[in-house]
């Protein structure tokens, strides 16, 4: 059985219309993919995951003594996105990052959105991400968000919805760029003229992105990559950032502060460093600022930034905009900092925090997602239609000991792709995580990382909690 | 180049080479073994002890296993987790140190050390003794083979690949030291006891532990005797797992490193490596027996030890930072 008994049920389905027709743009791959068969399908898994675990492409399971290491579930079946689709999401996330990097600006020195009241002083100076240390900061070309992961979701009608904006250490960008990789491997014919465009170039715009905020716009700057170390599950992640854009990848020991600049240790003594693409959380990335007890961060290193010596990306403070309180307002900041629409909507928001949308929460809350505002992961979260009783209680009380730190949203029905089951095609949730780069030019890698929820009928896609990952190709216009 | 980077290339060097010698060392025994039938427990003894000495985990030995036979020992320097020193962990170890300079190294180095390791992991002592002990050892040396031609082929050959020419020589050098070493012991409880009832196949296996029969043999013509298998080990000017050329590689990379001039020195490092190449180079076997053997080889094993010690205090070590001191100059330098 491969697609024969497919059902894409009452849910929007990436590859089928409602009445069982397969969507234009997917009908290459289901050719193709029909032409191959279940047999060979399989075996293309398996030759997969083979070269993954082979090249060391695994995660290590926290707390397993012996060290068993996974590979990250990879789905063969590519989701597509369609020229004209993805020309309104680079355009809309595009409005979005400039938005959200003039908001940022704006907060950490006049505060004008705050002065003409377009959202309340509370709501920032309360958020856990707002850094007092960056204000009056002068930040290189005043870009904050240099990286950004934003995941966009589609709705029952197939609208693409901003579910939140990842503005800190942003990860999976290379299980993009591997998942390609695996695919062209796997299916070499697949790809010439099928129009796929292609994502190899993120790490050159990366690269390119990181030199362009240098200091005092220095020349040929030295770029490191700040890694908390080889027990990170996202360490393959780092290593293969920093050997594609070849620089090098440093811990917070192999740096040293000293007169307000930044240096490594080498074996020929000190070389000053000028940038550096930290993969660190603010609060463990200088502990003579934030917490102490970090060994994995850089004492002094908020003193050289202050100083103009060095750079960081993101800069400090940029959880505020990933607050998701404060995501409940950019569409404001979008009209109000650039004077346009958004173009792309979002997901109604609820605030715990006000009196009228707090009882509209404790009545509401078996119908609604409610959400811890600054946690990432998948942690944090109550699916209110499908908790249990207790959990909702425990929730309940969460949400009544501190409500700045909690909001509700509708849940929304995630998009469903066919995925592989083992035995045939299913559909599962999905959602898309595209990178965008803010430089000299703002770069969107054509498509991003979609990820998928292979437990049957989940909604939560994270890696930590049985998420896989698909290929995602975006097609070249008129093709 | 970061010294942390530097530290890494050369444990993951020297882990591996670890790795080899040790799995050539069993494999070699193993197979003597074969050739001395009805060995009773005082022979198995006898026989095997010196292997776990080699290792230097003696103790540890003794503290999991009550006896040293076949089985036993090959288990414990094969997969025993809790020895630093077996082939397991030398590669888990090697592995590790190449994850953390993944991005300095080979994507062609870094597969061939996972590929190791996977082997390793998917394999287990009863399942090797099933399937026969040598065609696994066998692989294990492929292994540390394949990862040296990658490495010259596929790395530059610039500090990096140095400090792991480093790693590799000094630990070839402490081995091949130690093989004489330990044999010394058994073979030779004195030395009129030289050329007489000792067989070649003892000598063989000396030889074939360094992999060196076959060398070894086109100069000598098969006329085994521990003298010549001696000054063959530690003199020979050509055969690269003799002390000699360990050394002279070993002496060369560290000026490659510094830029120093050869025969001058800029660290302690290089004082001690020109200084033991100088007693290597004008010495001479006689000279090696009328000192002591033992004594010779243990003293080259002190100088071996200081050399690492010297390379890491040279380019590796930066005084610790104290954190809390560190911060607290940072916090007052914030309220200047």
């Amino acid at each position: 059985m491969f697609f024969e008994d497919y059902q894409p049920e009452s849910f929007f389905d990436e590859m089928y219309t409602p009445d069982g027709k397969v969507r234009s743009h997917y009908e290459g791959i289901l050719g193709r993919m029909i032409e191959l068969g279940a047999e060979e399908y399989i075996q293309k898994c398996q030759a997969v995951d083979l070269s993954f675990l082979r090249q060391g492409i695994t995660f290590t399971v926290y707390g397993d003594e012996a060290g068993t290491e996974k590979v990250f579930p990879f789905d063969l079946m590519p989701r597509i996105i369609p020229a004209n689709e993805w020309a309104s999401i680079e355009s809309g996330l595009t409005q979005r990052i400039q938005a959200l990097n003039l908001f940022l600006a704006d907060i950490y020195s006049e505060q004008r959105i705050i002065k003409e009241g377009v959202i309340p002083a509370e709501y920032i100076l309360s958020g856990k991400h707002f850094r007092r240390e960056s204000m009056g900061l002068k930040i290189p070309r005043d870009i904050y968000i240099h990286i950004c992961g934003t995941d966009l979701i589609r709705d029952e009608n197939g609208n693409y919805l901003v579910l939140e904006d990842n503005a800190r250490c942003p990860s999976g960008v290379s299980y993009l760029l591997e998942n390609r990789q695996a695919m062209k491997r796997a299916f070499p014919n697949f790809f010439p003229g099928a129009g796929v465009r292609p994502v190899e170039n993120y790490t050159e715009a990366l690269l390119k992105t990181l030199q362009y905020v240098a200091p005092m716009e220095k020349e040929n700057p030295v770029c490191v990559l700040l890694t908390p170390g080889h027990f990170n599950s996202a360490y393959f992640e780092h290593c293969f950032l920093a050997r594609q854009m070849g620089i090098e990848i440093v811990e917070g020991n192999d740096l040293v502060v000293r007169d307000f600049k930044v240096y490594m240790r080498t074996t020929n003594g000190l070389q000053q460093v000028d940038v550096i693409y930290r993969r660190i959380d603010d609060d463990f990335i200088d502990p003579s600022v934030f917490r102490a007890d970090s060994a994995l961060g850089v004492p002094g290193l908020v003193n050289a930034i202050r100083a103009g010596n060095v750079n960081i990306a993101n800069a400090l403070g940029t959880g505020i905009s990933d607050d998701k309180l404060i995501y409940a307002f950019v569409p404001k900041m979008i009209r109000f900092y650039l004077g346009q629409d958004p173009v792309l909507g979002q997901v109604e928001t609820f605030f715990a925090s006000e009196a009228k949308h707090f009882s509209y929460i404790m009545d509401n809350m078996e119908n609604l997602v409610i959400k811890a505002t600054n946690e990432a992961g998948g942690y944090g979260i109550l699916i209110g239609p499908k908790a249990s009783k207790a959990e909702i209680s425990k929730f309940r009380e969460f949400v009544k000991a501190d409500p700045r730190n909690f909001i509700a949203q509708p849940p929304i029905m995630l998009s469903r792709h066919p995925t592989w089951c083992g035995e045939r095609f299913e559909g599962r949730h999905i959602d898309l995580r595209p990178y965008i780069l803010s430089g000299e030019k703002t770069v969107i890698v054509p498509g991003g990382l979609t990820r998928v929820a292979l437990n049957k009928g989940s909604l939560v896609v994270n890696s930590s909690q049985g998420g896989g990952s698909k290929d995602t190709w975006v097609l070249q216009p008129n093709s | 180049m970061l010294s942390r980077v530097a530290d890494s290339l050369y444990w993951m060097s020297r882990y591996i080479e670890r790795s080899e010698n040790i799995a050539r060392l069993l494999d070699v025994n193993l197979q003597l073994q074969l050739d001395f039938e009805d060995m009773d427990d005082a022979t198995l003894k006898e026989h095997w002890e010196p292997v776990i000495r080699a290792a230097g985990e003696e103790n540890l030995f003794y503290e999991i296993h009550d006896r040293a036979d076949s089985e036993t020992v090959t288990n414990f320097l094969t997969f025993e987790s809790k020895n630093k020193s077996s082939i397991l962990s030398c590669v888990k170890l090697a592995r590790e140190n190449a994850r953390m300079v993944r991005d300095q190294i080979s994507t062609e180095m870094w597969e061939c050390l996972n590929q190791a390791y996977l082997f390793l992991k998917s394999n287990n002592s009863m399942r090797v003794w099933e399937s026969g002990p040598y065609a696994f050892y066998k692989q294990i040396q492929d292994y540390s083979h394949l990862f040296r031609g990658l490495t010259d082929a596929t790395f530059s050959h610039s500090e990096g690949f140095h400090f792991m020419q480093v790693g590799k020589f000094l630990e070839r050098a402490d081995k091949t030291s130690r093989i004489l070493d330990f044999k010394y012991h058994i073979l030779l409880p004195s030395l009129e006891d030289v050329g007489g009832a000792v067989d070649a196949v003892q000598w063989g296996a000396i030889l074939r532990s360094c992999s060196a029969f076959e060398a070894y043999n086109r100069l000598f013509v098969s006329s085994v005797s521990p003298k010549k298998v001696h000054d063959f080990l530690i003199f020979d000017d050509h055969f690269p797992r003799s002390i000699k050329s360990c050394v002279r590689e070993l002496d060369q990379n560290l000026h490659a490193i510094s830029g120093c001039a050869l025969m001058e020195h800029s660290n302690n490092a290089e004082r001690v490596s020109g200084q033991i190449l100088s007693e290597l180079k004008y010495g001479s076997i006689e000279e090696a027996f009328r000192f002591g053997l033992h004594e010779y080889l243990t003293q080259l094993q002190a100088s071996f030890i200081e050399i690492g010690k010297a390379v890491y205090d040279t380019y590796m070590f930066h005084p610790r930072l104290d954190l809390a001191t560190e911060i607290a100059a940072q916090q007052q330098q914030q309220q200047q």
